[in-house]
């Protein structure tokens, strides 16, 4: 493994550039006063933006194969169905990931 | 505690499950190169972004050089830089905090301060801060945990990420009840649909970003016209 100074230096400039990454919008409108296009991402781009974190999320399904991404499939449509009926955050991401959970570990056959 | 805690910490139930297990995950792959708890604790406080975390135990076996492993960061995360946008307003009275909240500003924190609304007679800027601290102390708990169990430990915890999943479709169908337009949910799943399928996994999300953006501006008097109506 590589020596504390390099380790030390490594993690400081991921640090920084990540955190660079983050403040970036507001270095150029401080004052939060924004054009009319800036108010427009802030309504729509959070939907947008979570549609495409779910299929990210996801990504790393190999839809070529068995069982073809029915686990991801079945697992989002529990998710969906769960928050329709009980319409609680809880029930939904918890009920959700151990119907998945159950599909990949095989509890259920 | 404070109602702003109370509520802070109802809302992050959900990346918890999600951040310890990632975090935990991390913890274990970085004792596996010789890293200890120490270095999963600093790296999870000062860098706090999970891709790039994983990604840094690569850079630390290649000992990458600093210069690459600058531009390697700024790709893994420049999405984050379309994130500040939606919240400039929400944080613009956040006085001292505010260095922190960006700070603290991952995908899953991003995606709560923007979909779940502040209750009304709670103070907003508190209630940000208890957030963001709170999923970040989930995160670095998570890490240092797996750093001290080292391999010593074997759970089956295959699925478990999926919370993170079932997380942003929730945010989705709460986002979806506040406006009831659904173009906006077809442009995301049409850029990251065509993501996925033209370019690396690696570029994936940067790449549905800003075919997204390109998409939402070129439908712009479209969507804004249906918010008339609606």
């Amino acid at each position: 493994m590589a020596d504390t100074t390099y380790l030390i230096s490594a993690i400081a400039v991921m640090a920084a550039v990540n955190y660079l990454t983050r403040v970036f919008p507001f270095l150029f409108f401080p004052d939060g006063r924004t054009p009319g296009w800036i108010r427009y991402i802030e309504i729509y781009f959070p939907p947008v933006i979570l549609t495409i974190l779910v299929f990210y999320s996801l990504k790393d399904t190999d839809f070529a194969t068995a069982p073809y991404g029915l686990y991801e499939i079945g697992g989002v449509a529990l998710t969906v169905a769960l928050h329709l009926v009980f319409k609680n955050y809880l029930v939904s991401i918890f009920g959700g990931t151990l119907g998945y959970m159950a599909m990949v570990q095989g509890w259920l056959w | 505690m404070s109602p702003e805690f109370k509520t802070a910490f109802k809302n992050s139930v959900p990346v918890m499950m999600g951040y310890l297990v990632l975090g935990f995950a991390f913890g274990l792959l970085l004792s596996s190169v010789g890293l200890g708890w120490p270095w999963a604790l600093a790296m999870s406080l000062l860098i706090y972004a999970g891709a790039l975390q994983f990604a840094a135990v690569g850079f630390f076996a290649a000992k990458l050089g600093l210069v690459q492993v600058a531009i390697a960061s700024l790709f893994i995360n420049i999405r984050q830089a379309f994130y500040g946008l939606s919240l400039l307003k929400k944080f613009a009275d956040t006085g001292w905090r505010k260095p922190y909240l960006i700070h603290a500003l991952t995908d899953e924190t991003y995606a709560l301060l923007t979909t779940i609304p502040v209750p009304d007679g709670l103070d907003a800027k508190r209630y940000y801060l208890y957030l963001s601290a709170l999923n970040h102390s989930y995160w670095v708990s998570g890490s240092v945990a797996g750093a001290l169990v080292g391999g010593a430990v074997q759970f089956d915890t295959r699925g478990v990420a999926f919370s993170l999943s079932a997380l942003f479709v929730v945010l989705a169908i709460e986002n979806y009840k506040a406006r009831r337009q659904i173009l906006p949910f077809v442009i995301g799943a049409v850029a990251a649909s065509v993501a996925m399928m033209t370019v690396s996994s690696a570029n994936m999300l940067i790449t549905a970003i800003v075919l997204s953006l390109v998409m939402l501006f070129a439908l712009r008097s479209r969507i804004e016209q249906g918010e008339d109506d609606g």
